[in-house]
């Protein structure tokens, strides 16, 4: 893992203790609100609904042990005791003190972790597939990439008051678990004909009230070329952004409305111009993140019980098959830990299951841990004979929920409950749903299955790219639930399509039960997933059970 | 009269006198040495064959929020303009690390601004280079 210089640490340091003067000078009048704003987002701190929430960076979803034991400490000590792991691979506290912030900061820094650029008009967390580097499929770890660019967009001077905020993603792998076509920048490492390492670059995707799929704008870049390309990109849109409304503030809307192609030609124009005077970025720096995120030592054992409990096990059977990924090393597997209990709140963790998972990362994982965009925890690197004891210590601290990748892994924003942007609420709704089909008990039956909620149109739940995304409004003081289908969030990305009028807050979870009784009797077999199923019948059939009474579905 | 700020702190503005032009003003011919206002909207590509004829170019910022003015003069150094350069506006003294390393030499602000945020307020931060993660990925290669 990547540890910091001598550099990133003092600029921690000195990020905190500027911060701290900041809030001195906003409590003694030097600053006024409206300037304090950006200055505390810029230091992850929003102003929700009922407080303070402070957004914590987990670069490219990855962290230690000791990492993972701060963030419960934290939560202990200056929250509520547990924190909440989001669709951006940042981690929120939802309760702490203005006053109490530079000292949680100080605590963060004394882990080589941060707050920085989590929020704001600005370059944010860069986020990175959450298998990294132990992936089977993956052609390269995008992590090195994803660091160059965290240090590349730290405090850049030209890019801190942007028109809007700006999300950039990285996958190594051809199958896309970062989502990266729905980032304003989505970078995939891939090969050229000759074999040579370099990026393809997506911009203009993004979700919120204009959700739109990335575009490529550059099929083959060679890495040495990644931070003026990216800089061309970025200065661009800092120019020519809309700033009359934040609506239409993101790079998704420059692309939209100038064209793709004359974009693209604005952006290699700067670049020529910027790359003339970049001497380019020294591929020892690269080489030498490389090795920073070299593969731990592993150490293939032969994994008897492992095959036996399987067999013999049906619990542990039907965990492994859920919540088991390939590993590169046969002998090995990535291990997700479903922070989606039924009827509990997705993405959150308590201190204390925060400290086992800190436990089991350092005894059985070669002290990783990731973050995921779905709202889980990965334990990347777990030998396969070590995964029937993992299983056990999960179970017993309610943490082994067999369920990734159904339709109870919902990923859900704070909604209502917590966000005073929401419209309406999404943690229950996501319970409910999770409640319902446990109770029916078809959600094996059911089979692989993406749902996704927002609470409002922003879209933080990524509802567009759900299979089936929930989006959560408010219609005259009441909240109307509207239903799309066939949203994609990989490799194959697709908005969904809206199925129709929204559902009442009481009605949503049975017209969920008719949709999926309808895929149930509609679909090819039991192998035939319910977005295949979509595929190959369309909307008609899920929109009669949505809408049984509705004629003009059917005509 | 507006304030002027640089690394050794506050000053009087000397170019309080001037008249400054546009850049369509500037394109029909100047026969002096000029100071230039560069909208933050401008495309400056045409500029360079003026620079000799160039006392300063000032970027406004009618808004610290607006960051527009950071990548026009970063674009406008890039095109090679060595000459004072001046952003003028609202710009708040948490900016200047960012104003000086986008490329500009000075602050113009004016004078309630100046009081709310004092001169000590501004040359805490005037220690702006050689902190940067930027400036050591430029001199990685």
């Amino acid at each position: 893992m990547y540890k910091y210089s001598e550099f990133d640490e003092s600029f921690v340091r000195a990020r905190v203790t500027e911060f701290r003067d900041q809030v001195a000078r906003r409590i003694d009048g030097s600053l006024t609100e409206e300037e304090f704003k950006p200055l505390r987002l810029k230091n992850g701190l929003y102003l929700q609904l009922h407080a303070y929430m402070l957004r914590v960076a987990i670069p490219y979803g990855t962290l230690n042990s000791r990492q993972m034991r701060q963030l419960a400490m934290i939560a202990d000590r200056w929250d509520k005791g547990y924190g909440h792991f989001t669709t951006r691979q940042n981690v929120q506290y939802n309760w702490p003190k203005l006053a109490d912030v530079p000292d949680i900061l100080e605590a963060l820094a004394d882990v080589s972790m941060h707050a920085i650029q989590t929020s704001g008009n600005c370059i944010r967390n860069v986020t990175a597939d959450h298998f990294a580097g132990a992936a089977a499929d993956e052609i390269e770890d995008p992590r090195p990439i994803a660091e160059l660019l965290r240090q590349w967009s730290t405090d850049h001077p030209e890019f801190q008051y942007l028109p809007r905020k700006f999300k950039i993603a990285v996958t190594g792998s051809p199958k896309d678990r970062a989502v990266t076509r729905a980032h304003d920048i989505g970078i995939r490492m891939v090969r050229n004909s000759s074999g040579e390492p370099g990026c393809e670059i997506l911009i203009g995707g993004g979700l919120g009230r204009t959700p739109m799929v990335g575009k490529v704008v550059r099929d083959f870049l060679p890495t040495g070329d990644l931070l003026p390309y990216i800089e061309a990109i970025l200065r661009v849109y800092n120019l020519q952004g809309r700033r009359d409304n934040k609506y239409k503030a993101r790079i998704k809307i420059l692309v939209h409305e100038t064209g793709l192609e004359e974009l693209k030609q604005q952006i290699e124009a700067e670049f020529a111009a910027r790359k003339a005077l970049f001497p380019g970025i020294n591929m020892k720096l690269i080489e030498n993140l490389e090795s920073a995120f070299a593969p731990p030592g592993h150490d293939p054992k032969p994994f008897h019980n492992f095959i036996d409990r399987t067999r013999h096990d049906p619990a542990f059977r039907a965990w492994a098959g859920t919540n088991l990924s390939e590993h590169r090393i046969a002998e090995y597997s990535i291990v997700t830990v479903s922070l989606k209990p039924v009827g509990g709140t997705p993405g959150d963790a308590t201190s204390k299951q925060m400290n086992l998972l800190a436990d089991l990362a350092e005894r059985y994982a070669h002290d990783e841990l990731r973050v995921s965009h779905e709202q889980n925890i990965i334990l990347p690197h777990v030998a396969k004979s070590d995964v029937p004891k993992v299983f056990d210590l999960l179970n017993g601290a309610g943490l082994a929920t067999a369920n990734v990748g159904l339709i109870s892994d919902i990923i859900a924003c704070p909604g209502m409950d917590y966000c005073a942007l929401a419209t309406a609420r999404s943690i229950p709704v996501a319970q409910e749903i999770s409640k319902r089909f446990d109770e029916l008990r078809l959600e094996r039956e059911i089979g692989p299955i993406k749902i996704k909620i927002s609470g409002c149109i922003n879209a933080c739940g990524h509802h567009h790219v759900g299979h089936i995304g929930i989006l959560g409004l408010d219609r005259k003081g009441v909240e109307n639930y509207q239903i799309t289908l066939g949203g994609d969030a990989t490799e194959n990305a697709a908005i969904g399509e809206r199925a129709g009028p929204g559902f009442s807050a009481s009605a949503l979870v049975p017209a969920l039960e008719r949709l999926l009784d309808a895929y149930l009797e509609n679909r090819a077999g039991p192998d035939e997933s319910f977005i295949e199923s979509y595929r190959r019948l369309g909307s008609l059939p899920f929109k009669t059970a949505l809408y049984p009474s509705d004629t003009r579905i059917a005509a | 009269m507006k304030t002027i700020v640089r690394d050794d702190g506050f000053h009087l503005d000397d170019l309080a006198e001037e008249v400054f032009i546009s850049l369509e003003e500037l394109k029909l011919g100047v026969e002096t040495p000029v100071c230039l206002h560069l909208a933050n909207d401008a495309d400056p590509a045409e500029l360079p064959m003026f620079f000799p004829w160039l006392k300063l170019v000032r970027i406004p910022f009618p808004n610290f929020a607006d960051g527009r003015g950071f990548s026009l003069a970063a674009r406008v150094r890039q095109l090679g303009y060595t000459g004072r350069l001046r952003a003028d506006g609202h710009l708040i003294a948490d900016q200047y690390p960012q104003v000086r390393r986008s490329g500009f030499d000075e602050v113009a602000i004016d004078e309630l601004h100046a009081a709310r945020q004092p001169e000590f307020q501004w040359k805490m931060r005037t220690g702006w280079r050689g902190t940067s993660y930027q400036q050591r990925l430029l001199n990685s290669g």
